[in-house]
């Protein structure tokens, strides 16, 4: 039996329309309390609008030794930019 | 006593209650058990100092003398303070805490519910705004009260002590008086005996769930919002909390 309480990731949405970011991680018992201990550590500046917590031992991460075969690869793949194309006005945030 | 004054009573009392229960929640800042914990308590404090802030003002405009908020706060002494007894008596542990924030929340969220309906306006308006602040203090205060009654067994036995301990403070909150009177009949305020069975019903499901029982027994402790009895901690809480005023009258940033 340990006695600290997991680790939770968070991520808050800012604003209406934007993708959740992570913005930091924080102990808490469960995951109810873990979503007002985030609202009170990272939402006291009105920084958002929808929060969200993971128990960070539920998150799969890529290991830092495979980072040649994951992402050297697509270096030298700059036609895969969209970046070539003009954004109409009426496409809004992309 | 005029429907003025009675009202000006009635204000010291909902500034005084937050006002008094902010300082003491502020005492916490820097030696909460946890990070999370710590920035939590902090928040309610602020959140309760600013609720006395719309309170204190008010109050100070109806009596018409030229105080604010700073100056009732800060050059009033014990007997002139009309807050509840629970709100000054001293932390204790963090469980004791936590069950007078939640005793106090769940009192505060009923009756500012009927203050949105108030005939005043102006303390319409601050119960609109403190109403919201106050929904998520007792959403917090009432988790943490299951999460440790329901808890191990030495936070059972520290949560159900602190009830025994504070239940004794909690009539005072529904005993009515000339102010109530006036202020009920003027359609400001609800008569405080009448908010008594919604407080029973969410704190008694609250408790229950906590695992806790409530000590049996209708004495309570009376004094504060009067004025008549406060408990000696309160000028011990003003010393410190008026001191830089007392020292350097007048200063300010």
């Amino acid at each position: 039996m340990k006695d600290e309480w997991p680790l939770w990731e968070v991520f808050i949405r800012g604003q209406h329309g934007m993708s959740h970011r992570h913005v930091g991680s924080l102990h808490a018992p469960d995951a109810e309390t873990a979503i007002r201990n985030a609202r009170d550590v990272y939402t006291r500046r009105n920084e958002g609008v929808s929060i969200w917590v993971v128990e960070a031992a539920h998150i799969s991460a890529s290991s830092p030794g495979d980072k040649g075969p994951l992402f050297e690869p697509s270096n030298s793949k700059v036609y895969r930019h969209p970046t070539f194309f003009d954004i109409p006005d009426e496409a809004g945030a992309m | 006593m005029t429907r003025e004054e009675a009202l000006f009573q009635f204000l010291l009392r909902m500034g005084d209650n937050t006002l008094v229960l902010g300082q003491r929640v502020s005492e916490w800042c820097g030696h909460a058990p946890v990070l999370e914990e710590d920035i939590a308590l902090a928040n309610t404090a602020l959140d309760l100092i600013g609720q006395t802030q719309m309170w204190l003002n008010l109050a100070g405009e109806v009596e018409g003398k030229g105080r604010d908020a700073d100056k009732l706060a800060f050059l009033r002494d014990v007997w002139d303070f009309r807050n509840l007894l629970l709100v000054e008596l001293p932390n204790g542990d963090f469980g004791r805490t936590m069950m007078r924030q939640f005793l106090f929340d769940a009192w505060q969220s009923v009756l500012l519910g009927r203050l949105i309906n108030s005939a005043e306006p102006r303390v319409a308006e601050i119960a609109e705004k403190a109403g919201k602040e106050v929904a998520y203090h007792v959403e917090r205060s009432s988790g943490t009260v299951v999460g440790l009654g329901d808890g191990t067994e030495e936070s059972h036995a520290r949560m159900q002590a602190a009830l025994d301990y504070l239940w004794p403070y909690v009539g005072e909150m529904f005993a009515s008086d000339a102010v109530d009177e006036e202020m009920a009949r003027a359609g400001i305020a609800p008569d405080p005996a009448g908010l008594r069975e919604e407080y029973d019903a969410l704190v008694g499901r609250v408790l229950g769930e906590a695992t806790l029982s409530i000590p049996e027994g209708g004495f309570f402790h009376k004094g504060g919002k009067n004025g008549a009895r406060h408990t000696e901690h309160l000028g011990h809480m003003l010393t410190e909390m008026q001191w830089l005023q007392r020292a350097y009258p007048g200063a300010s940033w």
